[in-house]
């Protein structure tokens, strides 16, 4: 039985049908005048070989064309890619199905951030009164690795909320070159989590590599197709309308190997996008038509997301501006276009402006991993543990954010309003009524007992003290203490002698032996 | 026989199921005895009162308070163990009278003039009923010469005030000073509770403890019961 996430029984809308429909048209019009400008040779050929008006616009020394796309190929690629897109697990009980028609939110981490933050705890003692001692929050910013990465699988593993994985981290370690990371990093990510596993490709030369390690992985290439353990993101286009030359021969190539992958697109309004949300919509859903439009030239039927990671610019920077109620706005916006064609929707929530957890933190990311789950996007880049951005992870923010979205999963819970349920409720208020205490408080405890009822918040300190993140931070050591289930000794075997580059450090019965 | 009655007893107190309808925590406990039931049959195998409270109720509340010191149980398992004692208590009432074994003390409670709020009033009651001492619950909005007049007739161990609003806290001053006008103050340990009060203004008005909540009054009337012995 594959993973539930949330159904979001009437999902938040912020567009009439009217407004979906003139955005729709305005990107088709943009997709048609200007058109896209295409850094990629065979991409542009694709194009104009299904009917797409080329011409070259190109200087002395940067190749490019002028891609215009026609409204029937959008529609015809539209018609094409599936409805209902299965990303597949290490343990097929973590396997994720998504119907583009039905609002059903998975909840899932990311995205590739450079620095690790680390946490401990250090006394401090108050001045005027010695006797009185804290213990506070320190945190330690530092580059990222691939043994941290083995850490946020495990934790990720482990985490309830979480449905699959997006490495978060990006492995920096000295032994880390382009022409190993792609497969370091999945092997570090599968052999932590049996939860599904996304990420980028850095290097289209290790794609073979990584889909030939998810094959052993799997148990073999059909097993693959109908399991498939991994799937991709791509950011083909750089906004406003460019297809950037590597990332759309990423996605060609991932799509001639018919695995899942994510067309994501992240406009910034105000800078690369308009400012207004009529024109940021028109321009992001063009943005990612014309990629689906191409996974499905190259290969009918590729199993794609429509993504999008629309964002506002901070105006005293112009960093992205993740806390931003109008980046809320957006993803609410792209989820509906992507359901008005039915598509399962890649979307971000729950990023946030701070640097450390704390108040504004929470706030922040709340806000917005509220709504965009509400708007019932089927896969949803939440953020676990993202801070500054999408610049740093922090194990302690995960474990805070599963707590949120269990707080978020239990509201999203169907009404549980019916005749039987009223019937049973009027003879309660009866019963009470002729009581001398009138207390509903004996029919709690049959609820209590069967998770019918929400639990306080799990990082609640005694009093009047705030004890959330040494709480958080006690209840990650546990999380990390429990095992995961790794990939089984013979499998890890083939995949270290077959494929190159796995750095020995990643072979925990090696490890083990040495030890 | 007897120790049999007794442990299912205690355990029927742990699970808080006062009748056989009760669903208890554990699987499949509805539709066996519940401690109405077990506390009658006790009573049928000659088994005395003082032996069914120290051994089976009070005992069973002990375990109930580790369990929820432990956060094991929530407030409506407490509950639900100390009505099931409660409803134990009236049973015993009658057999305690006759073998002259006395409960662990007489307690009123009201809530005052103007203030008809009585969740935590009523759950004081509950508590102190399932601890082992004689309830009289006076209701809400209880004109201070009622409460006067009862604690004369009555003459109570304790007397529990309880007020949500800071409009009708200072009520509970001047039941005080009516109880010293009619010469009971002293006969009576006077605690004050609910949401507008703290310990400060028991102290203000004269009060002799202020309970947080049930649990701490449970614990007050026991200190003071100490102190007295």
């Amino acid at each position: 039985m594959p993973r539930e996430g949330i159904l979001v029984h009437t999902p938040y809308e912020r567009m009439t049908n009217e407004q979906v429909l003139q955005v729709h048209q305005a990107s088709i019009q943009i997709l048609n005048e200007p058109g896209l400008i295409s850094f990629n040779r065979e991409a542009t050929e694709i194009f104009h070989s299904n009917g797409a008006e080329v011409a070259s616009v190109s200087s002395s020394d940067n190749p490019c064309w002028l891609v215009k796309i026609p409204e029937e190929l959008v529609l015809h690629a539209l018609d094409s890619a599936p409805k209902t897109v299965k990303l597949g697990a290490r343990n097929k009980d973590n396997s994720l199905v998504m119907n583009g028609e039905e609002p059903r939110v998975f909840f899932v981490s990311g995205s590739e951030t450079n620095i690790w933050l680390d946490v401990d705890f250090q006394p401090y003692v108050k001045k005027s009164d010695p006797n009185i001692e804290v213990m506070v929050p320190e945190f330690h910013p530092r580059r990222g690795t691939v043994l941290d990465l083995c850490q946020a699988a495990h934790l990720c593993e482990h985490l309830e909320t979480l449905d699959a994985f997006i490495r978060p981290v990006n492995i920096q370690d000295k032994d880390i070159t382009e022409d190993n990371k792609d497969v370091n990093k999945f092997f570090a990510s599968l052999n932590n989590t049996t939860k599904h596993v996304m990420a980028g490709l850095t290097s289209l030369k290790q794609l073979d590599n990584v889909v030939n390690m998810a094959k052993l992985i799997a148990g073999g290439g059909e097993e693959l197709k109908e399991n498939p353990i991994i799937s991709f993101i791509t950011c083909l286009v750089k906004s406003p309308l460019q297809f950037v030359e590597d990332t759309t021969q990423t996605l060609i190539e991932i799509c001639r190997r018919g695995l899942p992958i994510v067309v994501s697109s992240s406009p910034q309004a105000g800078t690369t996008a308009p400012i207004k949300e009529g024109g940021i919509m028109a321009q992001i859903n063009a943005e990612v038509l014309a990629g689906v439009t191409l996974s499905q030239l190259v290969s009918k039927g590729t199993p794609v997301l429509y993504g999008s990671v629309p964002v506002r610019a901070r105006l005293d920077n112009l960093s992205d501006s993740y806390g931003a109620p109008e980046s809320s706005q957006y993803n609410i916006d792209c989820v509906q276009m992507a359901r008005f064609y039915k598509l399962p929707c890649y979307s971000t929530a729950g990023v946030c402006d701070t640097k450390t957890p704390g108040m504004q933190t929470s706030v922040e990311r709340l806000f917005s991993d509220i709504l965009v789950t509400l708007s019932g996007p089927q896969y949803l880049h939440c953020a676990y543990g993202l801070l500054d951005g999408n610049s740093t992870f922090c194990l302690l923010q995960a474990v805070l954010d599963d707590a949120h979205f269990q707080m978020i999963k239990f509201f999203l819970r169907p009404p549980r309003v019916s005749q039987a349920e009223i019937d049973d409720t009027l003879k309660q208020i009866r019963e009470v009524v002729a009581t001398p205490q009138k207390l509903y408080i004996r029919y709690i405890r049959p609820m209590l007992r069967s998770g019918q009822l929400s639990m306080p918040y799990p990082f609640e300190g005694d009093g009047e003290t705030d004890n959330v993140l040494a709480l958080a931070y006690e209840r990650m050591k546990q999380l990390l203490s429990q095992p995961v289930e790794h990939i089984d000794p013979a499998t890890t075997s083939r995949v270290f002698q077959e494929i190159p580059g796995i750095l020995s450090r990643l072979n925990v019965y090696e490890e083990r032996k040495e030890q | 026989m007897s120790e049999d009655i007794i442990a299912l007893l205690k355990e029927n107190v742990i699970q808080g199921r006062r009748t056989k309808d009760d669903e208890g925590i554990d699987e499949n406990m509805a539709g066996t005895p519940g401690v109405l039931e077990l506390t009658q049959l006790a009573l049928e195998k000659k088994i005395s009162a003082e032996t069914i409270i120290t051994q089976a109720l009070t005992a069973g509340m002990q375990v109930v308070g580790d369990k929820f010191t432990k956060k094991e149980y929530f407030i409506p398992d407490m509950l639900a163990s100390a009505e099931a004692v409660g409803g134990a208590m009236d049973i015993l009432k009658p057999y305690l009278e006759a073998s002259d074994v006395a409960t662990k003390g007489k307690f009123i409670i009201a809530t005052v003039k103007g203030d008809i709020h009585d969740i935590g009033k009523n759950i004081v009651s509950i508590l102190l009923k399932g601890a082992g001492y004689e309830v009289n619950d006076l209701g809400t909005d209880v004109p201070t010469e009622r409460i006067v007049g009862i604690v004369g007739e009555y003459k109570p161990d304790f007397l529990g005030l309880s007020a949500l609003l800071t409009t009708t806290m200072v009520v509970m001053g001047e039941i005080i000073e009516a109880l010293k006008e009619s010469g009971l103050r002293d006969k009576v340990k006077v605690l004050i509770g609910g949401a507008a009060v703290s310990d400060e203004y028991a102290q203000e008005i004269g009060a002799d403890a202020y309970c947080v909540d049930g649990f701490h009054a449970v614990k007050v009337l026991d200190a003071f019961k100490e102190e007295k012995a």
